[in-house]
């Protein structure tokens, strides 16, 4: 069968899907977009977590079919999904006051580079690079569930405390850091989200 | 979709003073939050079929007939191999005995077993023509404990046993044995005023890494081929898959790609060999990615065990003897069995000066799952043992079990139960009094944030099965102590090149090693040892491959002193040699170049008190230094066989963990309120990574004392639980606070005087949590996990 769904920002076909492949599977080996990850396969373990018409959903337990229409937003456009975000709201961690679903909608990514690989000049969103700052990040590969599952979780509630963190970031599993730097990263990122909002008077 | 997706260069710029002892972060920091970061189960090439892999459905049976023929005719399958299809006489590998087959031949020995491999367009085609196999097995007896291993008659799960421990062991069903006699405990058990023993048992464990076995294997056009994946020893693999292949090495190309960590279970070849074959068959790439259920079966675990311990002590503290006995069991393969029985016994007393021991430490071979390397291995399950013996110890005495431990905690000088003195800083007591020192949480933290008890906060959390009622506190104490480095007389090195040119007027380093990247930091740390010995800003990480010298394993906590001294060593040649060129070429314009120590600084050769003597971009011209060396540690011994005698040891690590838990003593459920640590890192080359490694290795101590266990069926010997749902690892509502105390205790043989740090964490984190949950509840918990049946005797 056929898919069309738009993923960051754009119109994303693919043909041929066989109907038992999951949104990640697509996302992953059809789209050219491996940041989600597969590490369980069956919903228990958070990495491969995106927002679905802004949910955050276990992209392994979506059947692609199920994406058709919709908007898909993942690790790779959370930088351009922070920017629009701050664009229309003056916030760019999420952190400041909240987004509608139709605002999250509007967004449009810049087309993907060619080469992320250097590293060098990149514009993260400010969980993104709170993540960095804190040592959050050590294997990495919970990290983009992680960082999608904690964007959304900072537009819903600019100052959680300790424990909304952890109820809210419960469903993803890291083996490497304990979480302690994962918990830095998201009051990091709120901190910064209050400072720029406080900054700009909102 | 288009181009290649492999692994590439980090390059990485850094303020000066980003050198070592500085937090500097991760070079890979930013692909990793982008997703750009290529991990091996990302890797892409056109044209490419996946591979997947049939396991046996049973733990031990004949195979009387494999039919690959309905899978072989399956549209879209390309290549179906089963051990018939092997190019060469080699059919097995293995990490220090070879018995383990590339697929089965004639007989399964454990459940997961690969049988067959299968090539296809599409991954569920791959799978779907795998499940088309018919196999007949014709089932056999299973060896699943110490007692069907050794009782007359029973199988042998390797006959004609002809590897190196055989001729010492005494059943063919046991890896391998060491015993470690000093004294005479006998004796010296009449002098105790109180004699205290247990049984303790360990669980087994899972690594539970969360980037599953996967790799890309691409046939070449010299009849080689490259591969793609994540590992913990690139070298160690090379070994194993060439002579399977029938390939020289240097035509089966190694490139480390992202590895979603490791913990021990990347040691032993999982894909790798499956992948060159079909991709060798088919002329066409293949990668092949496990899933979670599969990541259970393509790598071994952390050996459960039983441990009898015997102490006694006199009136005034001191203990007098240790006798203990350490059943592990290693499953159908030796792994690293034979190692895991070495730390095993070699630690069995723990930091403590008992200087009558009689200890021994067995491996079995049996039909349960294969059990290998997992951070700690050895060391922790003697130490869950060790640990609890010491608070009964303490408590039949009276005395305060931090108190008890600090009378007999080992010190530099202290002779191990090997013969081995401790010839650094061993401060076990200095970290107990630490660990005692800081403060306690809250009583009733659940109400902290106001008047309502928060149920997050509380056993049972948001299943709200408690406000506080029935809740009890308690706390605990343990300390660890492992070693650091490969030990018993292996050669272990590492090797490192790195290469310094003047680049655009800037000075550059490239820094290249085969070290896995694991996840652990060991690149942010290279980076900040060339700026260090260097005095440059910018420094480039190549990626890991076999282009160059082993790095040996990312295991054993032994790669930042190993490989971080390889780069260190290879640096400090390059400085010495680009220094050569300048006395040469400016030696005689400043008598400072023939007398003055002299360093390199953001592109300039200074004097130490800081005089500018020439600019490196005079001093090379536009050419490079480029050198290639390799760095080793101190030798070591092999252990006497029969006394456990020799210095086999290279380094010791110490980590204490205090525990305070809740227990919810109704319903039998925990909630681990805080984990705080003390740890000697000798030195802290970046401490955010350091902590990092401490809370993560915490955390994995925290599992299998309450909730990790991979359950084997004791009649079939079958896996009951491979998968996320019913394998649980802590999430971050099981994971409490984890203070940090770092103390920094030069070892004056180590680089900078560090001390490997990645394992000694996962040790005494365990024994805590068990000892508070003891001291809250009363129970005597002997063995992990604890589960609410145990708490509550229903």
């Amino acid at each position: 069968m056929r898919v069309n769904f738009t993923v960051n920002g754009r119109k994303q076909e693919a043909d041929d899907v066989w109907e038992g492949e999951s949104l990640l599977y697509v996302l992953r080996e059809r789209m050219g977009l491996p940041g989600s990850k597969n590490a369980c396969e069956q919903g228990e373990c958070g990495s491969c977590t995106v927002r679905l018409d802004d949910v955050p959903v276990c992209s392994c337990l979506v059947a692609a079919g199920q994406a058709e229409g919709r908007e898909v937003v993942t690790v790779e456009g959370l930088a351009d999904f922070a920017k629009q975000r701050a664009g229309q709201s003056g916030c760019a961690s999420g952190a400041c006051g909240g987004t509608t679903v139709d605002a999250a909608k509007r967004w449009q990514a810049k087309p993907q580079s060619a080469d992320g690989q250097t590293g060098e000049q990149v514009e993260l969103a400010p969980i993104q690079q709170a993540f960095i700052d804190a040592g959050a990040v050590q294997c990495g590969f919970c990290t983009p569930g992680l960082l999608v599952a904690a964007d959304e979780l900072l537009e819903r509630n600019g100052s959680p405390s300790d424990a909304d963190i952890r109820e809210a970031l419960s469903g993803n599993l890291c083996r490497c850091t304990g979480y302690e730097k994962i918990l830095d990263a998201v009051r990091l990122a709120a901190a910064r989200g209050e400072n720029s909002a406080a900054g700009q008077g909102a | 979709m288009g181009v290649t997706r492999t692994p590439t260069d980090l390059t990485q710029g850094g303020r000066t003073g980003a050198g070592i002892g500085a937090s500097t972060l991760r070079p890979d920091g930013t692909l990793k939050v982008t997703g750009e970061f290529a991990y091996s189960s990302d890797m892409w090439h056109e044209d490419m079929l996946w591979g997947f892999t049939l396991r046996s459905t049973t733990a031990h049976a004949e195979i009387r007939s494999i039919d690959t023929s309905e899978a072989l005719a399956t549209s879209g399958v390309y290549a179906v191999l089963t051990y018939d299809d092997l190019p060469t006489d080699v059919k097995n590998y293995g990490l220090e005995i070879q018995d383990t087959p590339v697929l089965a031949h004639g007989k399964v020995r454990h459940h997961g077993e690969p049988v067959a491999i299968v090539a296809a367009d599409h991954p569920e085609t791959a799978r779907r023509a795998a499940a088309k196999i018919k196999i007949d097995y014709a089932e056999l007896p299973v060896v699943t404990d110490e007692a069907s291993a050794t009782a007359e008659g029973a199988p042998l799960v390797h006959e004609m046993r002809d590897d190196h421990h055989a001729g010492h062991v005494p059943h063919p069903n046991i890896v391998h044995r060491q015993p470690i006699v000093r004294g005479n405990a006998d004796e010296a058990a009449k002098r105790a005023d109180v004699i205290v023993s247990g049984e303790y048992v360990f669980g087994m464990q899972d690594q539970a890494f969360l980037g599953p076995e996967s790799g890309l294997a691409v046939p070449a056009d010299d009849g080689g081929v490259d591969l793609y994946v994540a590992t913990q020893w690139l070298h160690s693999d090379l070994r194993q898959i060439a002579p399977v292949l029938g390939l020289p090495e240097d035509k089966v190309r190694m490139t480390l790609s992202g590895v979603g960590g490791a913990f021990g279970g990347r040691e032993d070849l999982s894909m790798q060999i499956h992948a060159c074959l079909l991709a060798l068959r088919t002329g066409k790439p293949v990668k092949i990615v496990y899933n979670r259920f599969e990541s259970f079966f393509g790598h071994v675990h952390r050996h459960p065990a039983k441990l009898w311990y015997e102490h006694g002590a006199t009136r005034d503290g001191k203990l007098t003897h240790l006798k203990c006995r350490i059943v592990l069991d290693g499953g159908a393969y030796a792994s690293a069995s034979p190692a895991v029985v070495g730390n095993a016994s070699s630690l069995a007393v723990g930091p403590y000066v008992v200087d009558d021991v009689d200890i021994e430490a067995i491996a079995l071979y049996s039909n349960n799952p294969p059990c290998g390397a997992m951070r700690g291995f050895g060391a922790v399950q003697a130490c869950f043992a060790y640990e609890a013996q010491m608070d009964k110890v303490a408590k039949e005495l009276g005395l305060d079990p931090v108190e008890f431990r600090q009378l007999n905690a080992m010190e530099e000088g202290t002779i191990m139960p090997t013969g081995q003195p401790v010839e650094s800083p061993a401060p076990v007591a200095e970290l107990l009094r630490r660990i005692k020192a800081m403060p306690l949480p809250p009583e009733q933290q659940w109400l902290a944030a106001g008047e309502r008890a928060d149920v997050r906060a509380l056993p049972g959390g948001l299943s709200n099965t408690t406000h506080g009622e029935g809740v009890v506190r308690g706390v605990g104490y343990a300390v660890g102590i492992k070693n650091v480095g490969f030990s018993e007389g292996f050669d272990d090195y590492s090797t490192a090149r790195v290469r310094m040119e003047v680049v655009g007027g800037e000075p550059v380093a490239t820094v290249h090693t085969a070290m896995a990247e694991v996840g652990q930091g060991g690149v942010t740390v290279h980076a900040q040892i060339a700026r260090t010995e260097l005095g440059v800003q910018q420094v480039t990480i190549q990626p890991a491959d076999t282009r160059v010298g082993s790095a040996g394993s990312t295991s054993a906590s032994r790669q930042t002193y190993m490989t971080g001294g390889a780069v260190k060593n290879t640096c400090e040649a390059v400085r010495e040699k680009v220094l050569e060129i300048g006395r040469g070429k400016f030696g005689t314009y400043h008598p400072a170049w023939a007398t003055a120590e002299l360093l390199l600084e953001n592109g300039k050769v200074v004097t130490d008190g800081g005089e500018v003597l020439a600019d490196l971009a005079d001093v090379l011209e536009g050419g490079a230094v480029d050198l290639e060396l390799e760095f080793r540690h101190k030798p070591t011994e092999a252990f006497d066989l029969r006394t456990g005698q020799g210095n086999g040891h290279v380094q010791y690590s110490f980590a204490a963990h205090r525990a305070v838990v809740e227990v919810d003593t109704e319903l039998g459920l925990v909630k681990v309120v805080e984990l705080a640590v003390a740890q000697d890192v000798g030195k802290a080359l970046n401490p955010l990574s350091v902590v990092g490694q401490i809370q993560g290795g915490t955390t994995q101590g925290l599992g299998v004392a309450v909730m990790e266990e991979i359950i084997v069926d004791p009649k079939t010997a079958k896996v009951r639980n491979p998968s996320f749902t019913d394998y649980l690892i802590p999430t971050i509502l099981d994971t409490p606070t984890i203070p940090v105390d770092v103390l920094e205790l030069a070892d004056e043989a180590a680089p900078y005087g560090l001390r490997g740090i990645g394992e000694a964490p996962t040790l005494s984190s365990t024994p805590a949590v068990l000892a508070a949950i003891r001291n809250a509840t009363g129970l005597e918990l002997n063995k992990t996990p604890v589960r609410p049946e145990h708490l509550t005797g229903t």
